[in-house]
């Protein structure tokens, strides 16, 4: 067992995660045949909180492959019994299979293994009530959906491949042709939240430390230089704007400081701006004057 | 009697009809029981307990799809137990990209409600003498005036995370659009933890934008 030195976070935070994509698709939608995620009313694009999760996670399992207490629990290849069992034998307990219930006196330190050993379960929480239970836990951090600044225009591009699958194609002489939807450009906002209270409350807490903390502003700035693939085009961190609260409870109402944060387009004195091609076609302001008694702001990126 | 009125929102919501929570369909409204869970985020102790008293919906009722990748299959404790036998792993890998379903999720656009409730005592604040309904209600107010919370209230889901701010004063008006009497049929009312996690229902009726929740025992809650 793997000890997490670190104690838990002692505060909330509240930030706004900024990232564009230039000539690729962000994330695809299965409802459309993969076309770049659009809410059909304002024409923007869309990032699920899950895309963006994923990529946090996958960061994590590659830069802390070798450390204990950073293995990934929703990872590719992962049996997820597996790892529960794990849980079971850690304390010598047989898994009760029938009633799927965790023995009650072990529950607790079941599910507080996971956390241990697990920073994703640490960090967004996870449901181990499969058949060998280990437990429900509600992580600290909480992402929401990136929406586009400015509505996003997807484009199919049409590709060919000069080589075929099988033979049979091979004697039709034909050459397969493929599509692929990209994005020209789109910069996106997705807000996020950091409960202290989930992480170091005394029963639901999941010990999420600073060290964690760190680590998923360092996975943010970092994730989409790790997550390249013909699909995604040129995806980029732009911004990660962190409120910190004094307390734990929290010193204002996050909207409030969320709100701070603005992205506007930069005119080019003519009126005529033509559609966003860039990061430079926007500016970010952060409204740090006024500030409510006990936030700080800091700009990780 | 003691209420506090608190206005949340969000630009989604997904609060999933028990029948149709396999690709989750919707509610029109806000559930009492999500009410009483974003209540609970801001505060709630073990001596107390939120009853939703009355819900108002401000925004027009409006749904969208959605359709994420979720991952599906438990692997069965079985082939688990005969892969211990055996000392390996091998063969038992369930890859998350493999173990796929793609499910579609029938969203609120846009909503906006004022949750009205009150606080009542469980036998456990009601033996001791320190507490009150009083001392919750303030604790409850002060935290939902200064933003603070336990966790960030959500609409349902997590990702659906929701704005509040405390209501004092004039009442706010409802959409035209929901003006009148709507019959929203039979809604989840809340869990009875009571006994086994029973769900409760009760017939809701939205009438110029106000939903009249009765209490867990009041007629026409039916198990």
């Amino acid at each position: 067992m793997s000890e997490i030195v670190a104690p838990p976070i002692a505060n909330r935070y509240d930030f706004v995660f900024l990232f564009d994509v230039r000539n690729g698709n962000p994330n695809g939608d299965p409802d459309a045949g993969n076309m770049p995620r659009m809410d059909p009313e304002t024409g923007r694009g869309l990032v699920t909180d899950v895309a963006i999760k994923r990529k946090i996670r996958n960061y994590v399992a590659m830069a802390r492959a070798a450390t204990p207490g950073y293995d990934i629990y929703m990872r590719d290849g992962a049996v997820l019994n597996v790892e529960h069992r794990k849980a079971y034998l850690h304390f010598g307990i047989e898994p009760d299979t029938k009633s799927k219930k965790a023995p009650k006196d072990k529950a607790q330190d079941l599910t507080r293994w996971m956390c241990d050993n697990f920073f994703d379960v640490r960090t967004f929480g996870a449901v181990m009530s499969t058949e060998v239970n280990a437990g429900q836990v509600r992580g600290p951090v909480q992402l929401t959906f990136a929406e586009s600044i400015d509505p996003i225009v997807p484009m199919e591009i049409s590709i060919t491949r000069s080589s075929v699958t099988n033979e049979k194609d091979a004697l039709q002489n034909d050459r397969t042709m493929g599509r692929k939807h990209i994005v020209p450009y789109g910069l996106y906002r997705a807000h996020g939240f950091v409960s202290g209270r989930l992480a170091n409350d005394g029963k639901k807490g999941t010990g999420f430390s600073e060290t964690d903390l760190a680590l998923v502003w360092e996975a943010l700035a970092n994730m989409f230089d790790h997550d390249r693939a013909a699909a995604r085009g040129e995806m980029t961190a732009r911004g990660l704007i962190v409120f910190k609260h004094d307390s734990d409870l929290g010193n204002a109402p996050a909207h409030k400081l969320l709100e701070r944060v603005t992205v506007a387009r930069v005119g080019n004195g003519t009126g005529n701006d033509g559609p966003p091609r860039g990061f430079g076609d926007y500016a970010v302001t952060v409204n740090e004057t006024d500030l409510p008694p006990g936030i700080t702001v800091e700009a990780r990126i | 009697m003691q209420l506090i009125r608190l206005k949340v929102w969000g630009p989604r919501a997904l609060f999933s009809r028990p029948e149709m929570k396999v690709e989750r369909v919707s509610y029109d409204v806000i559930t009492p029981s999500a009410a009483r869970g974003i209540l609970e985020a801001i505060h709630w102790k073990p001596q107390m307990v939120w009853r939703i008293r009355r819900l108002l919906v401000l925004n027009p009722i409006r749904f969208e799809s959605l359709r994420r990748n979720e991952v599906g299959s438990k692997i069965p404790a079985g082939k688990v137990t005969a892969a211990m036998r055996a000392g390996s792993t091998e063969g038992l890998a369930l890859h998350v990209d493999k173990d796929r379903q793609q499910r579609a999720a029938t969203l609120l656009k846009d909503v906006a409600y004022v949750i009205e409730a009150r606080i009542e005592l469980t036998a456990k604040g009601r033996a001791d003498p320190a507490e009150s309904v009083q001392k919750h209600l303030e604790m409850a107010r002060r935290r939902a005036a200064k933003g603070q919370y336990f966790h960030h209230p959500y609409l349902g889901t997590r990702e659906f995370a929701c704005d509040f701010e405390l209501l004092e004063g004039e009442p706010l008006q409802p959409h035209e659009s929901l003006m009148g009497e709507r019959d929203l049929g039979w809604m989840a009312l809340d869990l009875d933890y009571a006994v086994g996690m029973e769900p409760q229902f009760f017939r809701a009726r939205m009438v110029d934008g106000v939903i009249e929740v009765p209490a867990p025992g009041d007629e026409g809650v039916v198990a």
